[in-house]
């Protein structure tokens, strides 16, 4: 009697299905995909039935954790050559008599939000990753300078907004306030920017869906 | 970078026959990149962009000599007043000390059968209205273009005359959320009329003397 030969059996898995699969999702992935940008804090928008986006140019940002701190945010403009953080740094660089360099202001336009008095700015910049920009702000926060000034004595918010609305007329400003962070802060902030002339705001929210109807 | 994987399994007998070449292409380093590349991008993406609510503040009076405080009937006048604990107060009509006696603050809250119903209760009539127009739109008995729905809304609103003015006053102490909210719900009650206004002494004063 002859063995029964076992059909050997490849290890091999034919994987084109699962790559065709892989190679749409990817494609998916990277045709949708917008990077969440780099945030300085971690703020908890609470939520409204508004169904309006927020703009992603030409929007000055305001940001404002739990504690009370500001961090402030611009765009650079709906085109790359218009390079408008570059030109607000450089205006502010002039009216505290500050100095930075070429390299520092060009390196100002790539990053993101911040949240520290002008003067420590320049460090901010030369920090070579986010973990050295999360050191210096711990720094700052012992310190207790974190935020952006805007007492009266040094009010450097109202001159960000003053700068920023003299190099584009056209800016809208949003608002991104933690739910739980204190009214007293952001009626300041508000005032500050109707001092500015800002009447119209964006406030940052979550969507959420209400069904409202009328008894009888 | 890819191996071909030769057809090792049976000995070859004549010299003649050309070497056979699988066609399979071992995929395990491209499909292990792939992964990657998906799990990145997976985690990196933000889907839902953020949304806005726009709120317009009346401009600041700088001369207060020069210009005139509209005049708004008092029976229209509702005023909220926001304090902490999320507790929210409302009356209706004017808080003048001159004029005794003070309206009485009635108590509620963010809920949806709290500050909601009140809202809607006192402006049933432009919310019917808006209700009714939007009904028309969704079951098609009126077709207009997605843009003017809301310049539709807007004139409806503009044309109320009998919804309330209200009035929102915010104590310090409140949460950022509260404020929020408040401004939600007159987008939720379509409330035509409305403006964040500074809490003055007479309603501190209320607020003190109301039972815990």
């Amino acid at each position: 009697m002859s063995k029964i030969k076992i059909h050997k059996q490849s290890p091999h898995v034919d994987m084109t299905p699962m790559v065709d699969l892989f190679s749409l999702l990817l494609t998916f992935f990277m045709l949708t995909t917008s990077f969440r940008p780099q945030e300085a804090t971690i703020i908890d928008t609470p939520s409204s039935i508004s169904e309006k986006m927020a703009p992603d140019k030409e929007i000055l940002t305001i940001s404002i954790d739990k504690d009370g701190k500001c961090y402030f945010n611009v765009d650079n403009g709906p085109d790359t050559s218009t390079m408008f953080r570059a030109k607000v740094l450089e205006k502010m660089a002039e009216k505290y008599e500050l100095k930075f360099t070429d390299k520092q202001i060009d390196k100002f336009s790539k990053l993101n939000s911040f949240g520290m008095p002008v003067q420590m700015l320049g460090k901010w910049i030369d920090a070579k990753d986010q973990a050295k920009r999360d050191a210096l702000y711990n720094q700052l926060r012992i310190a207790k300078k974190d935020g952006i000034p805007m007492d009266s004595t040094d009010n450097q918010l109202a001159w960000w907004i003053f700068f920023t609305r003299q190099i584009d007329v056209n800016i809208d400003v949003g608002i991104k306030a933690d739910m739980e962070t204190d009214y007293k802060v952001v009626k300041k902030v508000l005032d500050i920017l109707q001092d500015k002339n800002v009447n119209r705001f964006n406030l940052t929210t979550n969507l959420e869906k209400v069904e409202v109807k009328l008894d009888k | 970078m890819a191996e071909i994987i030769e057809n090792t399994g049976g000995k070859e007998k004549g010299k003649r026959k050309p070497k056979k070449h699988s066609t399979a292409i071992d995929m395990t380093p491209m499909v292990d990149l792939m992964c990657l590349l998906i799990t990145f991008f997976m985690l990196t993406t933000a889907f839902s962009k953020p949304k806005i609510m726009e709120i317009v503040l009346p401009e600041k009076v700088k001369d207060t000599t020069k210009v005139k405080s509209p005049q708004i009937a008092a029976s229209r006048t509702f005023n909220i007043i926001l304090a902490e604990n999320d507790l929210i107060y409302w009356y209706v009509g004017l808080a003048d000390p001159t004029k005794p006696p003070l309206p009485a603050l009635t108590r509620t809250d963010y809920s949806k059968d709290g500050i909601r119903k009140v809202l809607l209760e006192k402006n049933k009539d432009l919310f019917k209205k808006i209700y009714e127009l939007k009904d028309k739109i969704i079951s098609g008995k009126l077709v207009i273009p997605k843009d003017s729905v809301n310049s539709e809304i807007k004139k409806l609103k503009n044309s109320d005359e009998i919804g309330p003015i209200v009035l929102i006053k915010a104590k310090d102490n409140i949460k950022y959320k509260n404020f929020v909210d408040i401004i939600d719900e007159m987008a939720i009650t379509n409330i035509a009329r409305y403006a964040v206004v500074d809490i003055n002494s007479v309603e501190v004063k209320m607020l003190e003397s109301v039972p815990k």
